[in-house]
């Protein structure tokens, strides 16, 4: 069984995500194996660039599937960017683009008029305390980019918020083993390796993620 | 609160940087690289590294640059110069940088933002311009680093460049740029009338002021700057604390890494 297992269906990101991980100790392993994506012990899902050409490759290696079992096996899954958009049910962006459907609700874009995409350092209010955020301060800085963001249809999968010229959109979200970020933990800074620290740290010593109150 | 950022930029001649800065604790101030994490240590909120190298022969230096520099630096970084084609922004993008800046390569051959785009995705595709005055209120674009008059109203380019799928438009003012008395405020506001990208103003920082008029007088998101940055005149902190004590928003120069 492969450690941690960074899902690679040619998503931009992904040699950076690498990095930071390695910044926390470990070598990940890079693939595109449906086997190996289910049988890993930690996932991260990364991604930048369009939710169609995301879903369509993630579907043309058959990865779609294999995210979805690794998830509902409970083992620590972190999604980054549009890896955390692509666990909704539709994207809007360009369209009507079905994604994976872990979290109910739709990914839709930021209002005409506004400066798109929302690009820089903004912060993340969380509203209760959550382990992969573990000795990040309260409205800590991370480095986002992204014209379109969640609209879940359960606001308890909320993990963080943040405002972007009055619209306030989740900016971290997850349920159990799940923690998804809109912003970039690989390209904020300390906090952002700090994020990865955690979640590698939690993932091998508890092989959860999972705060523990939600977890009882 | 999205907050404003400070994007130190610097030349990089066949992997060298050209116009040093002064720190005095830096081993080497010629390494890009140690050039880089110096100014994320002191809160640069990105990085811009321009390639000037001439030779052909010797452009391979930059992406060895790039992957080092991605190594260590946990911050977004631009790259620019000699971007020709797609195969160019790939190498780029493969070898760490997070967005690459397109300038006469964009202005002759438009398809290829979009293209850009389609292919890595609207925000890793930086528009650059570099552009003179020609008449009050009208500027035009020039290419080939400003070297070559194209006529070409430059406020009509950004459009242009916004709706072929530009990520970020990076606005340089030929006439300011060097002089250190300040960024062109007219062509800024033109700008942010005409675009609703990310603007990043460039050409003529001297003074902290002159960041404070850039992004709130002249409504620019971010602002570049090199030359404020030599010979160690003002740091990123410095200039963080001046804009912070007149209100702008900026993210705080975070603790070392923990």
């Amino acid at each position: 069984m492969a450690d941690l297992v960074i899902v690679d269906y040619g998503a931009g990101n992904l040699r950076s995500v690498a990095r930071a991980v390695a910044r926390a100790g470990v070598e990940a392993q890079i693939s595109a194996d449906p086997h190996t994506v289910e049988g890993a012990r930690a996932l991260i899902l990364p991604g930048v660039g369009a939710a169609a050409d995301t879903m369509r490759n993630l579907r043309e290696r058959g990865l779609d599937g294999s995210i979805r079992d690794y998830i509902a096996s409970g083992r620590p899954f972190l999604g980054v960017c549009m890896g955390m958009q692509a666990l909704f049910d539709v994207s809007e962006e360009e369209g009507e683009h079905p994604c994976l459907g872990v979290f109910a609700g739709r990914i839709v874009r930021f209002p005409r008029g506004m400066t798109v995409p929302h690009m820089g350092w903004n912060t993340v209010h969380l509203r209760e305390p959550h382990p992969v955020f573990e000795g990040i301060p309260q409205d800590s800085y991370f480095y986002f980019v992204h014209s379109y963001y969640a609209a879940p249809a359960d606001p308890a999968v909320v993990v963080g918020e943040t405002d972007y010229l009055g619209v306030r959109f989740p900016s971290a979200v997850g349920r159990d083993n799940v923690l998804a970020t809109q912003f970039h933990p690989e390209k904020s800074g300390p906090w952002g390796l700090r994020l990865y620290d955690n979640f590698v740290r939690l993932a091998r010593e508890r092989g959860s993620i999972a705060p523990v109150a939600a977890a009882r | 609160m999205l907050t404003k950022r400070i994007i130190p930029c610097f030349d990089v001649d066949r992997g060298r940087v050209v116009k040093g800065v002064s720190f005095v604790d830096l081993r080497d101030a010629g390494d890009p690289v140690e050039l880089a994490r110096k100014h994320d240590q002191d809160g640069a909120d990105e990085l811009v590294f321009l390639d000037i190298t001439a030779s052909s022969s010797e452009r391979e230096s930059v992406y060895e640059v790039i992957q080092r520099t991605a190594d260590q630096v946990f911050i977004p970084l631009t790259v620019g110069g000699g971007v020709r084609a797609t195969g160019d922004v790939r190498r780029m993008l493969e070898a760490g940088a997070d967005k690459v800046s397109i300038n006469t390569a964009a202005f002759e051959r438009p398809e290829l933002i979009t293209e850009g785009a389609r292919g890595f995705g609207s925000q890793c595709i930086v528009v650059a311009i570099d552009v003179r005055r020609v008449a009050p209120g009208r500027w035009d674009v020039f290419t080939y680093g400003g070297r070559t008059g194209t006529g070409r109203d430059a406020v009509e380019w950004a459009r242009e460049a916004e709706e072929r799928g530009a990520g970020e438009l990076l606005v340089t003012s030929m006439d300011t740029d060097g002089h250190q008395e300040g960024y062109d405020l007219p062509l800024l506001r033109a700008m942010r009338e005409a675009v609703h990208l990310p603007l990043i103003a460039s050409g003529g920082a001297g003074k902290p002021e002159h960041l404070y008029d850039a992004l709130v007088e002249g409504g620019a998101d971010a602002v570049l700057a090199a030359s404020i940055f030599h010979f160690g005149a003002y740091t990123v902190p410095d200039l963080k604390r001046y804009l912070e004590s007149r209100g702008v928003a900026v993210r705080p120069v975070e603790p070392t890494a923990p």
